[in-house]
């Protein structure tokens, strides 16, 4: 278990260095282009081009400065933003606890969801319920973010006009802007953890001692809650925590689409401006957060699960 | 002797192929997989027939702001689902459109394909050094979340056509690689394989020929999934404004433009987004339906 962990985490950090190493080569060096033409726009000339890069120390050999970043990062000197004029953390941090807000609702209403209708058609799989639940699991995983926004807003902004179209809370923060885009997400993500659930649910149902609590009479109720449950929430467990990794995706979209101002429209806002500094940051706290909770996943399911636990 | 060495793998796949239209045949037993093959089928001639059904040029302003069901007032013709904010009618940008999707998808996904099974063939049934590099690799693309992955590529890399097809090889092939990889593994102590061993075919041609034929049931169903999921991912990018450039249309692109105006005409962005959900859709019933028939025998 131990060993577990300290490997785990020691990979975890191996991941984090050739991630900021695959940023660096392609953002700040000339693999992909003249950084000072990226920050400085197409119409500069070259002269501005290399004061620019004097100023800012890109004549230095390119494993130096590497380091250098590296080491200004890892003490928490993220750089200034070009586009917001001012230091990267003072930007990202409001951004990132934004995002936190509506990452927690979306979650707090999508996993008893899904969880819930993945238990109810894995236990009697083929049934009538267990087909209607995966079908429109279906349907929903269809509409990608941007189309069920569209068609969201046509219905409940538009046409019942109960809630507001944009989320910028100019007026302070108001829970009725969180709605749409809560919805939004939870639309397209829940058939995922559904089908999820359902599949170790169903593979539950059909074990030998589901069947012994059965034939020995047991009620069924209890059959499904003491029996049944602990052992088909293990994997859920998983496919929940990487779902935290499809929601940085997911904000990208419904923040840029309702205007919310969060971590997903700062990435997007930071890389259509060629904001460097900013979009390398912002990259970077995506990747830490995937892979930290990759990580937890991973010794959590170990935990979680008696046979490797005390093996 | 050498005609009946080079013959033997030319039956194998003929018969194979017949199997193959076979099962396509069995899916008329899962009607979610007959209405996936019909969405599908129907966008494909689409796409093909796109010339014959557009009412209009796709790029050109006729009438702007016209809603839908108006007739227009030089040239007559009816705009069936009404004009952008620029006037150019959208039922023949969505009909155009569907060409575009239909040919940056497939082309991205074989492309994804291409690389990720030959990496996941290498990996599982080389074994020891090899699996471990490309293992690793692929945990660390994964490790993206996916749609930052691809801002940061597009952004350095611009955005084209050509430049969606590198990112979503660089962005998909490790989640192919891995699938195969695990098939590999199971397979790669059967019989058969053995068998071409002794013979002395070489490593490629006992992958290529011998192995990857006998995994191809779940690389088919993946494959509908993850074109689905490429939809999707071309739909987000044209979006967001990283997507193929304009004017040729493009649905995700559609959605970018007009949105802004999306409260006073819906139908703008309304239609593109049926018409990418719809396409989607089609690939992901197809799936269910391809693995519901795939577990039955």
């Amino acid at each position: 278990m131990v060993t577990l962990v300290v490997k785990r985490i020691g990979f975890m950090i191996f991941t984090m260095i050739v991630v900021s190493l695959i940023l660096f080569l392609l953002l700040e060096t000339e693999l992909t282009g003249d950084p000072a033409a990226r920050v400085l726009g197409q119409f500069s000339n070259e002269e501005q081009r290399e004061i620019w890069r004097e100023q800012h120390g890109y004549n230095q050999p390119v494993a130096l400065r590497y380091v250098k970043w590296l080491g200004n990062f890892a003490i928490g000197n993220l750089g200034e933003s070009i586009r917001f004029k001012g230091p990267v953390a003072d930007v990202m941090l409001p951004r990132l606890w934004n995002t936190a807000i509506l990452g927690f609702w979306t979650f707090a209403i999508m996993i008893p969801l899904s969880l819930i209708l993945g238990v109810l058609s894995g236990m009697k799989e083929g049934s009538k319920l267990d087909r209607t639940i995966s079908v429109f699991g279906i349907l929903t995983t269809s509409i990608p973010e941007f189309a069920s926004a569209v068609i969201f807003s046509a219905i409940f902004v538009f046409g019942l006009k109960w809630l507001p179209g944009t989320s910028s809370m100019s007026g302070g923060f108001e829970f009725k802007q969180l709605i749409m885009p809560a919805m939004v997400l939870i639309v397209y993500d829940f058939g995922y953890v559904a089908r999820m659930t359902r599949a170790s649910m169903a593979e539950v149902m059909t074990s030998q001692y589901v069947r012994t609590a059965i034939l020995k009479g047991l009620p069924y109720r209890s059959v499904i809650v003491k029996h049944a449950l602990r052992n088909a929430l293990i994997a859920p467990f998983t496919v929940i925590m990487l779902q935290i990794n499809w929601l940085l995706s997911g904000v990208i979209v419904v923040e840029f689409f309702f205007a919310y101002k969060g971590f997903g429209a700062l990435i997007l806002e930071a890389s259509l401006n060629n904001d460097i500094a900013l979009l390398e940051a912002c990259a970077m706290v995506a990747v830490c957060v995937a892979v930290t909770t990759q990580t937890l996943a991973d010794i959590g399911y170990t935990f979680l699960n008696p046979r490797i636990r005390f093996s | 002797m050498t005609t009946t060495i080079t013959e033997m793998p030319t039956a194998g796949y003929g018969a194979a192929l017949w199997r193959g239209l076979k099962s396509f045949a069995l899916l008329r037993e899962s009607w979610v997989g007959m209405l996936g093959a019909f969405l599908v089928l129907f966008w494909v001639l689409v796409a093909i027939l796109a010339p014959l059904l557009a009412p209009f040029d796709p790029n050109s302003s006729i009438q702007p702001f016209a809603k839908p069901g108006m007739e227009a007032i030089k040239g007559g013709g009816t705009f069936w689902l009404g004009t952008d904010h620029i006037g150019r009618d959208i039922l023949s940008r969505i009909i155009w459109g569907s060409r575009t999707v239909l040919i940056y998808a497939p082309l991205a996904t074989i492309s994804a394909y291409t690389l990720g099974i030959l990496m996941g063939l290498a990996a599982g049934y080389r074994g020891g050094w090899v699996d471990d590099v490309l293992s690793r690799i692929a945990d660390i693309i994964l490790s993206f979340p996916v749609l930052v992955l691809y801002i940061i590529i597009i952004a350095t890399i611009g955005a084209s056509g050509f430049n969606i097809i590198i990112a979503i090889t660089f962005a998909s092939s490790p989640g192919i690689m891995r699938i195969v990889r695990g098939l590999v593994l199971d397979l790669r102590n059967r019989d058969y394989v053995a068998a071409a061993q002794t013979r002395g075919e070489s490593d490629w041609r006992v992958m290529l020929v011998e192995i990857l034929p006998n995994a191809r049931g779940p690389l088919i169903v993946d494959a509908c999934l993850r074109l689905g999921y490429v939809i999707i991912t071309i739909g987000v990018l044209g979006f967001l404004g990283l997507g193929l450039p304009p004017p040729d249309p493009d649905w995700g692109g559609m959605v970018n433009e007009t949105r802004q105006m999306a409260m006073a005409f819906p139908h703008m962005t309304l239609f593109p987004c049926i018409a990418i959900s719809s396409l989607i859709l089609g690939f992901n019933l197809l799936a269910d339906g391809l693995r519901e028939i795939s577990l039955r025998d």
